[in-house]
């Protein structure tokens, strides 16, 4: 398998955090979409699911955890998750698994170690 | 004055804020359209410069730029049977639905708002009539609302130019229209008689108040154009005025990712709609 | 069957409802109504400025997101100071809805969130700093360039810092070159953190 087929989408209501992300990935050769908030992120997936996402969990409208729980409950290709949460949050961490999240980082987060969990969760190599 | 020239970073900085703001991304290829936009702007509100410019549009309490901006960034036109991949919805994904949950031959209503003058909510009657033969089972309310009442008037009154009816099929015009001396289509008797046309300012919880028992809501290009908190309120007003389980369609371009999540994200085959929950 | 004509003559707001909409039968019915009789209470008492304690004690209680949701709309439109008090114990809650429409909300208040907007940035809980720097993402205020400033100047904590440094790519002037220049010292081993600077500082430069 290669990262070429692979598509992510980041969901982060920062735009700096979804350009990073965005080029990290991009640059290992993954195909990255974007949405700002649960209910975009839902949007884009029920049109055409994805193989990972990136989830943020304070967002606008629609969080993290809502939005996992969510997609969980729909019937389309499901994919796993990477919950991503600032350090205070920590003890939000068992509240991500729950919610359908398959692993969980804090921020800020090192190019590295986006790239190494992401390619580990799809399967491919990294 | 110098002319004014959007450099790359301007135009970044602007396409991000206003994805935020609306959902409207503008890929690279959009350059030429938005900065020509934004260059018009900035000269008629005497900016001098993008600075300027994105300041009002950022920190204007109004917020009446941003809606001006949106309306030249956006196509905003009227016409028959525009953006009917949401009628096709209409008749084979979100009546069955609504039909589902209610007693056979009982009372179905849908809400087309804003009315403007009239193209939509008369092609949603044709398109019923023409594409649901369940319509013959179910009686079927349909009323339209608009905050102006001039429009309205004109709605009522139901004549086109023959450009927007120019997506109206030959036989569809022959069986609906009635061609007036001057070149113009009006609508027939029967079909202006079943709707309904009020007026309504969905700002002013007053006004909203009496709607009530909605199973689908159309609400096209217009809430993109409303301030932040006035978008809120329209949602609350949607979300009141419906039956559970009722859908609310809103314009290609829009989203409730922007608005609210009072609702439900539904995908069917034909559209993205968004739902009221159903009753637990 | 086919299309008919409502058999409500009259769409103009008369009231059809039973419950009383005076001020004390709306908080009666905001406490003890069905979720959509709640609703109703919440937007309906949007327009008494004296029914802020009631919106805020039901706020605390309500289990309900519909509700919730119509009480933070009617708190928000009140834009009053005592509305923002109540708001921001919201910012405290367990509950990351809670927190997030709270955050939504006092976006839209800029002249009450203004007067509160210096402790928030300096309050002890750095989820609560993070939160502050979220209101300012969309608040319509002209102090919101130096609130950031002042966050990338004396904050220690990377992730606050660097959620301020993601709205300066948006509003920051050349008065903020500076600052991000120190900020960059401050955090030399974090990546996204020099990401951002640099997103930032170009947009600046560039403008």
């Amino acid at each position: 398998m290669n990262a070429g087929s692979k598509r992510i989408l980041v969901v982060d209501d920062a735009a700096t955090v979804r350009m990073y992300h965005r080029q990290i990935l991009q640059q290992a050769g993954f195909l990255v979409d974007e949405a700002v908030n649960g209910i975009e992120a839902l949007e884009k997936a029920l049109n055409s699911p994805y193989d990972l996402y990136l989830v943020d969990i304070n967002m606008p409208l629609l969080n993290g955890y809502e939005f996992l729980v969510d997609l969980r409950s729909r019937d389309i290709k499901q994919a796993p998750a990477i919950m991503i949460s600032t350090e205070a949050e920590q003890h939000d961490r068992a509240r991500a698994f729950e919610s359908g999240a398959n692993f969980y980082m804090l921020k800020p987060i090192k190019p590295a170690d986006l790239l190494k969990y992401s390619s580990l969760l799809l399967g491919v190599g990294g | 004055m110098a002319t004014i020239e959007i450099s790359l970073e301007e135009f970044q900085k602007f396409r991000e804020f206003f994805y935020r703001k609306t959902g409207i991304q503008f890929d690279d290829n959009k350059r030429y359209f938005v900065d020509k936009r934004l260059v018009e702007r900035i000269e008629v509100t005497q900016s001098d410069s993008f600075r300027n410019y994105f300041n009002t549009l950022r920190f204007q309490a109004s917020g009446d730029e941003l809606q001006k901006l949106t309306n030249l960034m956006t196509v905003n036109e009227t016409y028959f049977f525009r953006e009917d991949y949401q009628f096709k919805c209409l008749v084979e994904s979100m009546l069955p639905a609504v039909c589902a949950l209610k007693k056979p031959g009982s009372r179905i209503r849908i809400w087309s708002v804003p009315s403007s003058s009239g193209e939509e909510p008369y092609s949603i009657a044709i398109y019923l009539l023409e594409h649901w033969p369940q319509i013959a089972n179910w009686d079927v309310e349909l009323i339209s609302s608009d905050i102006d009442t001039d429009i309205l008037q004109k709605a009522r009154l139901g004549c086109y130019s023959p450009r927007s009816v120019q997506h109206v099929q030959p036989a569809v015009l022959d069986r609906y229209f009635v061609r007036k001396k001057n070149g113009d289509f009006q609508i027939c008797d029967d079909l202006r008689d079943s709707v309904e046309f009020t007026r309504v300012n969905l700002s002013e919880i007053a006004d909203t108040r009496a709607y009530r028992n909605f199973d689908v809501i159309f609400c096209r290009n217009l809430l993109i154009y409303f301030d932040d908190l006035s978008r809120r309120k329209a949602a609350e007003v949607f979300f009141d005025a419906l039956n559970p389980g009722g859908f609310v369609c809103l314009g290609h371009s829009e989203s409730m990712s922007r608005i609210t999540s009072l609702f439900t994200v539904k995908k069917y085959p034909e559209a993205i709609v968004y739902q009221k929950p159903e009753q637990k | 069957m086919g299309f008919v004509k409502s058999d409500q003559h009259d769409f103009s707001g008369d009231d059809q409802r039973k419950s009383s909409r005076d001020m004390p039968g709306l908080l009666r019915t905001l406490s003890t109504g069905n979720v959509a009789e709640r609703r109703w209470a919440a937007r309906d008492l949007a327009q008494y400025p004296q029914a802020i304690t009631e919106l805020l004690a039901q706020l605390r209680l309500e289990q309900d997101r519909t509700v919730r949701e119509a009480l933070f709309v009617a708190l928000t439109q009140s834009g009053c100071p005592e509305a923002v008090e109540g708001l921001i114990s919201c910012l405290r809650s367990e509950e990351a809805n809670v927190r997030n429409d709270a955050i939504e909300a006092m976006k839209l208040m800029p002249d009450a969130v203004a007067s509160v907007m210096h402790s928030l940035l300096h309050d002890p809980d750095p989820d609560i700093r993070i939160f502050a720097v979220n209101i300012l993402e969309s608040l319509r205020h002209p102090m919101v360039e130096s609130w950031l400033l002042d966050v990338i100047e004396h904050e220690e904590h990377v992730n606050v810092c660097a959620t301020a440094v993601d709205l300066l790519t948006e509003v920051g002037s050349s008065a903020a070159e500076l600052p991000l220049q120190a900020l960059r010292r401050k955090f030399p081993d974090e990546p996204f953190m020099h990401f951002a600077i640099e997103v930032a500082l170009t947009r600046i430069q560039g403008g």
